[in-house]
């Protein structure tokens, strides 16, 4: 339960911190809060020769509010959501998911940036950020680009960051209207990773509603077709229930994952979703 | 590799590997043995220790990464009145018996005392989700911060939340 050995650097700017990666791309491994890789180097899942801390860079920490976006700083630690030190771009819902994720003592170091890049699957950020609409600003030293938040990972623990790349923000559209959303996770106990966790964002005052979920898969998934029962509805009943669960079997379907569920996995994600687009229609 | 930090209020130097957990740097350098690393991933929540006032895993954070931080453990507490009135409520309420998570637990507890003042049973509960103890079931951990926060906060810390 000792990390392998490995050399340690900080540095002390972001373009430091590129051109380090740069130049040991593939042996070096980037430490933010360090609440996923801490665990992996303490197991010896991961054996960097390299560790490269960027849990202090001001860049990273930055918070703006443009006109079409908030942008989050990859370095922005749970806890500092939780606690509304971050504005919410989404109604409260940055909030909700950052109090769920893990424990106090996981939050006040793990950041967002962070739990993205590690792209587990049953993480929470992900889903939200894919439902929200968001993209990401990756750095490297050979230069900036920017993805959709649903590009990014392609696969568990897997995602299109070359070994140069990091990272550097988060961009949250601003809606016109505050979006209404709902979220629910079902785990084991309070601050697990989740066996389902699903997010429904409904916008353009109920015309268009974005449904993702995620925990049993190796990716988010978006669920078109139940995003498509989702803005249809009105208020709420207990035919509502069944419009999902035609949409979710039809969106499970065609990501070809119906078959790797269990009755009873599609069942605890049928609840799942049903709950949180419950919340959203009545939010 | 170079490490200067403030450990329990002194200014506290050590010479250690990259790969030194805090945890272990208090433990092994520095004697402060009150910290327990049980799972060292990030779980049990034993080795909870304040940096800047903020409880976190000692376990996952490396000591390099502490430098010029300021790291409080159960050793730390000498005279403060919240801790005292944990740590009284802890024992007359059994909230502990091996002692093992106790370390952990009085942070996670100091924690809440200071950034919950109207927490509830079930809050309570949800904070104490990060903190696993294998010999109490909780009910005596959970009376005791209950108790604490009526004792530092008053009696009517929940109604006067309400009325606010």
């Amino acid at each position: 339960m000792k990390p392998a050995g490995f050399d340690y650097a900080r540095p002390g700017s972001l373009d430091e911190a590129l051109r380090l990666l740069g130049d040991n791309a593939g042996r070096g491994r980037l430490l933010a809060g360090g609440q996923s890789l801490g665990p992996m180097l303490n197991l010896r899942l991961a054996t960097p020769e390299l560790v490269i801390d960027i849990g202090r860079l001001r860049e990273l920490q930055r918070v703006e509010t443009t006109d079409g976006a908030l942008v989050i700083g990859a370095g922005v630690c749970h806890a500092d959501i939780e606690d509304g030190r971050v504005p919410d771009a989404a109604g409260g819902m940055l909030r909700r998911v950052a109090a769920g994720i893990a424990y106090r003592a996981v939050r006040n170091r793990g950041t967002i940036g962070g739990s993205l890049a590690h792209a587990d699957p049953a993480a929470d950020w992900p889903p939200v950020m894919i439902a929200l609409g968001a993209e990401l600003d990756i750095a490297s030293a050979r230069g900036r680009r920017r993805i959709p938040a649903a590009d990014f990972a392609t696969g568990v623990l897997a995602t299109v960051l070359e070994p140069d790349e990091m990272i550097e923000a988060i961009r949250i559209p601003r809606a016109a209207n505050a979006p209404r959303w709902g979220h629910y996770k079902i785990a084991a106990k309070p601050g697990d990773f989740a066996e389902s966790l699903a997010v429904v964002v409904i916008h353009k005052n109920g015309a268009v509603a974005q449904a993702v979920l995620a925990g049993r898969s190796q990716v988010p998934i978006v669920l078109s077709e139940t995003g498509r029962a989702i803005a249809g509805i009105r208020a709420w009943s207990s035919d509502q229930h069944a419009a999902i669960a035609t949409g979710l079997d039809a969106d499970l379907a065609q990501h070809g994952v119906d078959a790797q569920f269990s009755p009873e996995d599609r069942a605890i994600h049928l609840a799942c979703v049903s709950r949180a687009a419950r919340e959203a229609i009545a939010s | 590799m170079k490490v200067t930090l403030k450990l329990n209020g002194v200014e506290t130097v050590g010479d250690v590997e990259p790969r030194t957990s805090l945890g272990d740097f208090i433990r092994e350098h520095e004697r402060l043995t009150g910290t327990h690393l049980g799972c060292e991933h990030g779980v049990c929540g034993a080795c909870t220790v304040l940096i800047d006032g903020r409880p976190m895993r000692s376990c996952l954070m490396l000591a390099v990464s502490a430098d010029g931080r300021e790291v409080r453990t159960v050793e730390g507490y000498e005279g403060d009145a919240v801790m005292t009135a944990i740590r009284r409520f802890f024992k007359e309420c059994h909230a502990l018996q091996c002692g093992f998570c106790t370390p952990g637990m009085l942070a996670t507890a100091y924690d809440i005392a200071n950034r919950l003042p109207h927490a509830d049973r079930a809050r309570i509960r949800m904070e104490l989700s990060g903190n696993l103890c294998r010999c109490t079931g909780y009910l005596g951990i959970i009376d005791a911060i209950e108790k604490s926060l009526d004792h530092i906060h008053g009696t009517d810390r929940r109604t006067r939340k309400e009325a606010s």
